[in-house]
């Protein structure tokens, strides 16, 4: 009787537990938008990488970088302040669930943009902040300044990767020729490029770049322009937030259309006076546009005055390391980067 | 003195000289170091650098200024500089608690306790708590969370071993496969895996009002992960006690759990000390993939430092640094386990 009584009351118990976690889980299947956890929490979460120039830690242990920079940008939108923000490292095979699972608010880690991530994986992207692709790093002494030069080189290139079989696919357009050297561990590339072994090695760009300043003589080798392939590299974000989506694209456009109008940190302030509507508009001289997107009017200038403009977060992190601005130049300079009007 | 020289000559010649085969073995070697030696002493020492900028090391000897510059980031990783103290006392008591607790003569309840207060210190030691500068866990970083993992998932892990251990062995058929199955899975399983169902899974599957600190999340895991291994390792110490004990403790009327705790697991666990610490040092190890999730641990944050645009690509001295922590500890640990075989079986020796 006792026991038929107890278990009873096991199954009761179990069937309300059961009931109370599939609500929850329904619950949080339908939670609210990512916009209103950053703000119940405080801060952005941001998922980021380690590599030089684009997101590492300085000695004091703060993180530094191109795509801290634009996590920074973002925490000026949504706080009014640079420093609301959580960057955390994650490894390219776990930084997608990541996102999915709602660890991370948003991804600044480089991913490059791609139909699967979009449709199947329901990803949405910002505006490409980085266009990077595979590259040829060459021996200077070759003479060679564009890829189309390249004739009879001795090319180094990881065994096994697409970028083998695109630069196989690259000669075989321009009908040069070359003899490829395929090496297992990219860490033999310096030795092999420095003991003459290969003329040139080809990465993903921005691998090289990291590459070449490892090199005895960086001086003696060069980046070739060309980009074997597209890797554009795009702030993302999971689907189900329109507004926040739309934050980030135009914290990254502000940053682009201070640029174009040559409004950088230092500068900043002498365009307050500017008589310009447009620049009016941007920098919340007039404030009644930014308040009609619920933004803080002074948000784009105070991006601006604290993380700088588009080419400047680049030629703060990037340069230093050898990055020419190449496709990474605004549409005004040949480039891509172009930011829609500001109205 | 004079009499010393000799006979350790003596032992030399012997030891080195003194089959066919010792002396080949000997001179291979003596070729060996002749080879490798003094490239290493001269990127080590003569070509090294050791003070100053990135600037100023060449890529032929070792830079020990990067060293010096990020020492601290290796060790304690985000953690604020300003309150570094923090984390620093952490592993102080990190130490103790673990030197405390290699002491046999210590071995009493007083462990027992002292054992979750001072995890508990350290988490809020790291948190910072009761003050006004709190650091979230994903500022900690380095040593201290490679030893406090590593500690706390250990310790919380034994105890739980042992309930699986004997319910392994129990009677009881449902405890018995339970017990099995628990133990196959987890074993069965990769620990990245365990890591990625802790950083990825658990957050889906709790309520947001549970959601539990990564960190918090990965120790639970790894406790639960690692209690299957110490498990299998008591269970071989329980399986080596004479059935007899058994018998004759429930002769005298014991309980089975008075059985256990008096007679068979003092026994037991004392001849499994061995394996215990080699699992040890291989948790110790097994930390630094605490990376695939996020975790700057010891590894994690030497490998980081060593991407900063400012000392960029010094990775040998970094993986440097960090195999002396480890090598210490583990070298450590396992002279401590020498030791204390030597001792337990001089107590089992005497009548």
């Amino acid at each position: 009787m006792i026991a038929h009584k107890t278990i009873r009351r096991v199954i009761q118990s179990t069937a309300a537990a059961a009931f109370l976690a599939t609500t929850m889980l329904s619950g949080l299947a339908h939670a609210g938008p990512t916009l209103d956890k950053i703000n119940q929490r405080g801060a952005i979460k941001v998922g980021v990488g380690t590599t030089p120039g684009f997101f590492a830690p300085d000695s004091n242990g703060q993180w530094q970088g191109f795509f801290i920079d634009f996590g920074r940008a973002l925490s000026i939108t949504v706080f009014g302040t640079p420093d609301k923000v959580e960057f955390t490292s994650s490894s390219p095979q776990q930084r997608l669930p990541a996102l999915q699972s709602g660890e991370f608010d948003i991804l600044l880690s480089g991913v490059t943009v791609t139909t699967t991530r979009a449709f199947k994986l329901g990803f949405h992207f910002g505006p490409t902040v980085f266009y990077d692709g595979q590259g040829i790093l060459v021996r200077k002494d070759l003479g060679v300044t564009k890829a189309a030069d390249l004739d009879g080189a001795t090319i180094g290139a990881q065994s096994g990767t697409t970028g083998e079989l695109n630069v196989a696919d690259f000669f075989r357009k321009t009908g040069k020729t070359f003899t490829p050297v395929t090496i297992e561990d990219t860490g033999q590339f310096i030795d092999a490029l420095e003991s003459g072994r290969v003329d040139a090695i080809t990465q993903d760009s921005s691998d090289l770049v990291g590459k070449r300043t490892q090199l005895k003589n960086p001086d003696d080798y060069v980046l070739l322009p060309e980009r074997l392939s597209k890797e554009p590299l795009a702030p993302a974000v999971a689907g189900g937030d329109d507004r926040w989506l739309e934050l980030v694209n135009w914290t990254v456009n502000a940053t682009l259309q201070a640029e174009e109008w040559g409004i950088t940190s230092a500068n900043v302030d002498e365009f307050l006076e500017s008589e310009d509507p447009a620049i009016q508009r941007f920098l919340g001289v007039d404030p009644s546009f930014a308040k009609d997107l619920g933004l803080d009017p002074k948000w784009a200038y105070n991006i601006i005055k604290t993380v700088g403009n588009y080419g400047e977060i680049y030629d703060r992190n990037l340069k230093p390391l050898g990055w020419e601005r190449g496709y990474n130049s605004l549409w005004t300079d040949g480039g891509l980067l172009y930011s829609p009007p500001f109205r | 003195m004079t009499a010393a020289s000799p006979r350790l000559l003596t032992t030399l010649r012997t030891g080195l000289f003194g089959t066919r085969a010792n002396t080949l073995v000997t001179i291979a070697t003596l070729l060996l170091l002749s080879q490798t030696l003094p490239p290493l002493f001269r990127w080590a020492v003569l070509d090294a650098t050791f003070s100053g900028n990135a600037a100023s090391c060449t890529r032929d000897g070792a830079c020990w200024a990067f060293v010096t510059a990020k020492l601290r980031f290796i060790l304690f990783a985000f953690y604020p500089p300003a309150l570094q103290w923090r984390p620093s006392l952490v592993i102080l008591l990190l130490a103790a608690i673990l030197t405390a607790s290699a002491l046999p003569r210590l071995w009493g309840r007083t462990l027992l306790i002292a054992w979750p207060l001072t995890i508990l210190a350290c988490w809020l030691l790291m948190q910072g708590a009761f003050t006004s500068t709190p650091v979230a866990s994903n500022q900690w970083g380095g040593l201290p969370v490679t030893l406090f993992v590593w500690a706390v998932c250990f310790a919380a892990a034994t105890p739980i071993a042992v309930l699986l251990a004997l319910a392994r062995r129990s009677t009881l058929g449902g405890l018995r496969t339970f017990s099995v199955l628990y133990i196959e899975l987890m074993r069965g399983t990769p620990m990245v895996a365990i890591l990625y169902v802790a950083m990825l899974i658990l957050p889906m599957a709790l309520p947001d009002a549970l959601s539990l600190d990564k960190m918090l999340r990965a120790i639970v895991m790894i406790t639960l992960f690692w209690a299957a291994y110490i498990a299998e390792v008591i269970r071989a110490g329980l399986q080596a006690i004479p059935s007899g004990q058994h018998e004759a403790a429930t002769a005298l009327g014991l309980g089975y759990w008075r059985t256990q705790r008096l007679v068979i697991l003092p026994q037991a666990l004392r001849i499994v000390i061995p394996g215990m610490v080699n699992l040890a040092i291989g948790f110790l190890l097994a930390t630094s993939l605490l990376a695939v999730i996020g975790i700057f641990d010891l590894l994690n944050a030497a490998r980081a430092s060593a991407a900063d645009p400012q000392w960029l690509g010094f990775y040998n001295e970094a993986y440097l640094v960090v195999a002396v922590v480890y090598f210490v500890i583990c070298f450590g640990a396992s002279r401590y386990s020498r030791w204390l075989e030597n001792k337990l079986a001089a107590g089992a020796r005497r009548p």
